[in-house]
């Protein structure tokens, strides 16, 4: 009864068109962002910045990233992680080349590039689909780590293809607190975040699922199918790129091209599933189920293990971690394939009625 | 009642083969404007196929396209979509994923000007389109009567309303010619009069050119201008609903003929 | 020349281990329309159960049927729990949690059988055959010529199977469509035990050579993702398509290994190993925009 919405009529149609039309939705969003901007850099310490927001706003954009290929534009790509690390190394190479640059800029040229190259590894999607779509991006994922790592150029002439970036300086200050890369990475990800939701409800939105839902049908009214095939390739590797940059330089500070591995790949992807397929929130929703599954299993495991009477060492944990990974994929697919921002919006529902049953 | 008046859409000599299998041999008809013109014939005649063939789906290996004066060997979807082609499909090819709203939408994509960054960036131009056109579409969900279900995802609403839906979003697009294929397929009697009554309405207070594909020969009969009949790719008969009924090599083909 | 000869011969040999796991792939893409991701993990574990079992004690015939046992019934649960309920949902679902079933079969083989590296002794030696070596100068060993033996032994049965039998024919019936396969009285349950209890068995050989020829050790999970471009060359639904396809891949990337990087260093400088990587992705990339259906492949039309 709390989220009721009796009493909120929409007048025109620019209220219904609304990202949240809903009053209740509107403040929460607003204590969230307030919460997010204000409260967070005030309260948390180092390690909550630097072991789980940080990663878990890049891994959110990244997850944003595929989520506009496959969720929105149903082509499946197992290559997120390769586009990272073209969006990692483009803005290590634009910033230790190019004398001066303000990193923005670099961070945008880096996403650019890997939009290039998402276009590149795109163009087989005008011809093949479905899961031999997933194998042409596997060749992308394998490919663009081999070169990362044999063309030293790309590198800077470091060996086996490892950089260290240098800390991010704007306007004369330099980001090197957690709490100020934090807020960097906060604000880039908000902006992209917007601009996703704004992208998905307007008429690019609609193409791109036009095209994943039936794409003869798509063609017959006219949506042309190579320009929005190409354009969600390169959306979607531009915010991968940007995650890779953001990776690079607010994360780890140092990466190789090994750390980009299909096993990152597969993570992004299971966050979509898990978070929900062709949803904002569901990129965010999944980065943080996937992201903080493993700090939960570290922490339980040795209770449970006590518990149960195992032996109990490192590589028994990564084995389960497989395991739960691989049975929570199974899990959400079987039971809510709309992930966890669908179970939310039932939530919601009910929300409406509670403590009403009907 | 408007007036019915010049040819917009001629064919002719149509040739269409798949492999071995002719689909459509010789086919040649016209279609004036504001008329509602029907083509019949017995299951696998080439109807669809033809259909097909003039909005550019399948490509005819012999034959000319005349639309409005300008002479196509063959179409494709987008030059055809992009001339003022709609139609709506046999088997329901809405997009299931999207709400009624959004299927209408895409329906009107190619009047929509803005590009991608203006549209991530919403506020200006890509909002003011977007408004423009979602009034636009509300008058095609009043037209139908569709209110009640426009948020509805399209897969859950019922087969009838699927098919109403489809209509709209070609109509979305202000078509000036309408392509319907079995538009009552499967619907019983209260659906296929209500179907009837949209599809008159539509070339009666729109003027819009309909060509319909249709087996309900009561529906034929009664809301046609013309008919043209197909059998085995072939046409065997074009003129008046009268004239064709009478006529005995269409009773044979298809209404049946007394041994 | 002979040098040329040497490697080609070697990428052929190793070919058709990918062929065998390709195979596994395509029986089970052939009966229930999925594409198991998962056939990687199972290879592996198939190679874990069978040397587990030789390791308490077992000999080699007997631990080889524990281990089919134990695969047959993998692949039961696999089709009672996951597949089946998942009964509507796109191929991309479908494959996206046989992607998960490998994620889990990857934590669960090590968890059962603990994960070190163990050798796998089969009896076969794997050095060079003298009289070969002496006469034509090629390297081929007893081991290679029983796997190729094997493979084209298994892919002869199962091509048989598929056209000739009744039961071969039914499986073709339920992967084309099941609902119709089920309204003409195929029991769609047994049909799948059959089908998962044959998947498994090409697993467990495709384990046993790869895990005596290489130790067993996870790194034969990768073998799945190299078998993903030989089911694109030949056919996710051909039988005789994986072998070629896996002779095509298996030559090819050992022969770009060795021919590429001079060329690339002599232009570059510096190393560049590494282009099995992802050479036979590449390949196939390049072969679905000129065939997507793959060479044996069926082509599939979109009727509207």
């Amino acid at each position: 009864m709390i989220y009721r919405e009796t009493g909120q009529f929409k007048t025109s149609y620019a209220t219904d068109q609304q990202i949240f039309p809903i009053r209740q939705d509107r403040i929460g969003v607003l204590l969230l962002l307030v919460a997010a901007f204000v409260v967070v850099p005030l309260v948390a310490g180092s390690y909550w910045f630097n072991a789980i927001l940080i990663p878990f706003l890049i891994f959110a954009l990244a997850a944003l990233g595929l989520n506009i290929l496959t969720g929105y534009a149903g082509q499946l790509s197992l290559g997120s992680a390769a586009f990272m690390a073209v969006g990692a190394y483009a803005a290590y190479n634009f910033q230790v080349r190019v004398e001066g640059i303000p990193v923005l800029v670099s961070f945008v040229l880096a996403g650019l590039a890997a939009a290039g190259v998402g276009i590149l590894f795109g163009l087989p999607s005008l011809r093949i689909k479905g899961f031999y779509l997933a194998v042409a991006t596997l060749a992308a994922q394998f490919f663009i780590v081999w070169c990362l790592t044999k063309f030293p150029y790309l590198s800077n002439n470091s060996s086996s293809g490892v950089i260290s970036v240098p800390n991010i300086e704007m306007l004369g200050f330099t980001f090197d607190t957690p709490q100020s890369r934090y807020l960097f990475v906060l604000t880039i990800v908000s902006l992209l975040a917007l601009a996703a939701k704004n992208m998905a409800r307007s008429t690019t939105g609609r193409a791109w699922m036009a095209v994943r839902d039936m794409d003869v049908a798509a063609e017959v009214i006219g949506i042309p199918l190579m320009r929005t095939k190409l354009l969600a390739f390169a959306v979607s590797s531009f915010y991968c790129g940007v995650a890779g940059a953001l990776y690079a330089f607010c994360y780890l500070g140092s990466v190789e091209p090994d750390g980009f591995s299909l096993d990152m790949s597969f993570k992004i992807l299971f966050m979509i599933i898990v978070g929900g397929v062709g949803s904002v929130l569901g990129s965010f929703l999944g980065a943080a189920f996937i992201l903080l599954l493993p700090i939960f299993l570290d922490v339980t495991m040795p209770w449970l293990a006590e518990l149960v009477h195992l032996p109990f060492d490192s590589a028994t944990v990564s084995h389960i971690q497989l395991m739960v990974f691989g049975a929570l994929i199974m899990f959400f697919l079987v039971v809510e394939p709309h992930g966890l921002a669908r179970l939310w919006q039932i939530g919601k529902e009910k929300l409406r009625l509670w403590p009403f049953p009907h | 009642m408007r007036q019915i008046g010049d040819v917009i859409l001629d064919l002719r000599n149509i040739s269409l083969a798949f492999g071995g299998v002719k689909a459509l041999t010789d086919i040649s008809f016209d279609v004036r404007e504001h008329e509602i013109r029907a083509i019949i014939g017995p299951n696998g005649a080439g109807k669809s196929s033809m259909l097909n063939v003039i909005n550019g789906v399948y490509r005819p290996q012999h034959g000319e396209i005349i639309f409005r004066g300008e002479h196509r060997h063959g179409m494709n979807t987008h030059m055809a979509a992009a001339s003022g082609i709609a139609r709506t499909f046999q088997n329901i090819a809405l997009f299931k994923g999207m709400s009624v709203l959004d299927n209408l939408m895409a329906g009107r994509n190619l009047k929509m000007k803005c590009n991608f960054i203006q549209h991530a960036l919403w506020w200006g131009p890509a909002r003011r389109e977007e408004l423009a056109h979602r009034a636009r579409v509300e008058e095609v969900i009043d037209f139908l009567e569709i209110e009640h279900i426009r948020k509805t995802p399209v897969g859950r609403l019922p087969y009838g309303l699927q098919k109403r839906v489809e209509l709209a979003r070609a109509l979305a697009a202000e078509p000036e010619i309408l392509l319907l294929d079995e538009p009552m397929a499967g619907m019983n009697v209260e659906e296929k009069q209500d179907m009837c009554r949209f599809i008159l309405d539509v070339n009666d207070q729109l003027g819009t050119t309909i060509v319909l594909i249709e087996h309900d020969m009561g529906v034929v009969m009664d809301i046609s201008d013309r008919v043209v009949v197909l059998d085995y790719g072939r046409k065997i008969g074009d003129g008046v609903p009268d004239d064709v009924k009478n006529n005995p090599e269409v009773i044979a083909a298809y209404l049946g003929t007394q041994h | 020349m002979q040098f040329f000869f040497e490697v080609l011969i070697g990428g052929l040999l190793s070919g058709i281990m990918y062929s065998l796991v390709a195979l596994g792939f395509v029986l089970i893409f052939k009966a229930s329309g999925v594409l198991n991701f998962a056939q990687g993990a199972m290879v592996y574990f198939a190679a874990l159960s069978l040397v587990g079992c030789m390791e308490k004690g077992a000999p080699l015939w007997l631990a080889f049927i524990l281990a089919l046992v134990v695969m047959t019934l993998l692949g039961i649960a696999t089709e009672r729990f996951l597949l089946r309920k998942l009964v509507n949902q796109t191929p991309i679902s479908l494959f996206m949690a046989t992607i998960g079933l490998s994620f889990f079969v990857e934590g669960l083989a090590p968890m059962l059988w603990g994960n070190q590296v163990r050798s796998l002794d089969i009896g076969l030696v794997d050095e060079p055959i003298a009289w070969i070596l002496d006469q034509y100068n090629i390297v081929v060993s007893t081991f290679d010529l029983f796997a190729a033996g094997m493979a084209l032994l298994l892919v002869g049965g199962l091509a048989l199977f598929f056209q000739y039998t009744r039961v071969g024919r039914a499986l073709r019936a339920v992967a084309d469509d099941h609902q119709a396969a089920l309204s003409i009285g195929i029991p769609l349950q047994h049909i799948w035990a059959l089908v998962w209890g044959v998947a498994g068995f090409v697993a467990l050989v495709a384990g046993m050579l790869w895990g005596s020829r290489n130790g067993v050790q996870f790194a034969l999970t990768f073998t799945a993702l190299k078998a993903l471009p030989v089911l694109i060359l030949g056919g996710f639904t051909s039988v005789p398509g994986a072998i070629v396809g896996g002779l095509i891949i298996g030559s090819t990337e050992k022969l770009a290994e060795i021919y590429i990087p001079p060329v690339l260093q002599d232009i570059f400088g510096g190393n560049f190993g590494g282009i099995e990587n992802w050479f036979p992705y590449v390949l196939a990339l390049l072969f679905l925009l000129v065939r997507p259906e793959g060479l044996f492949g069926e082509r599939h039309i979109d009727r509207v």
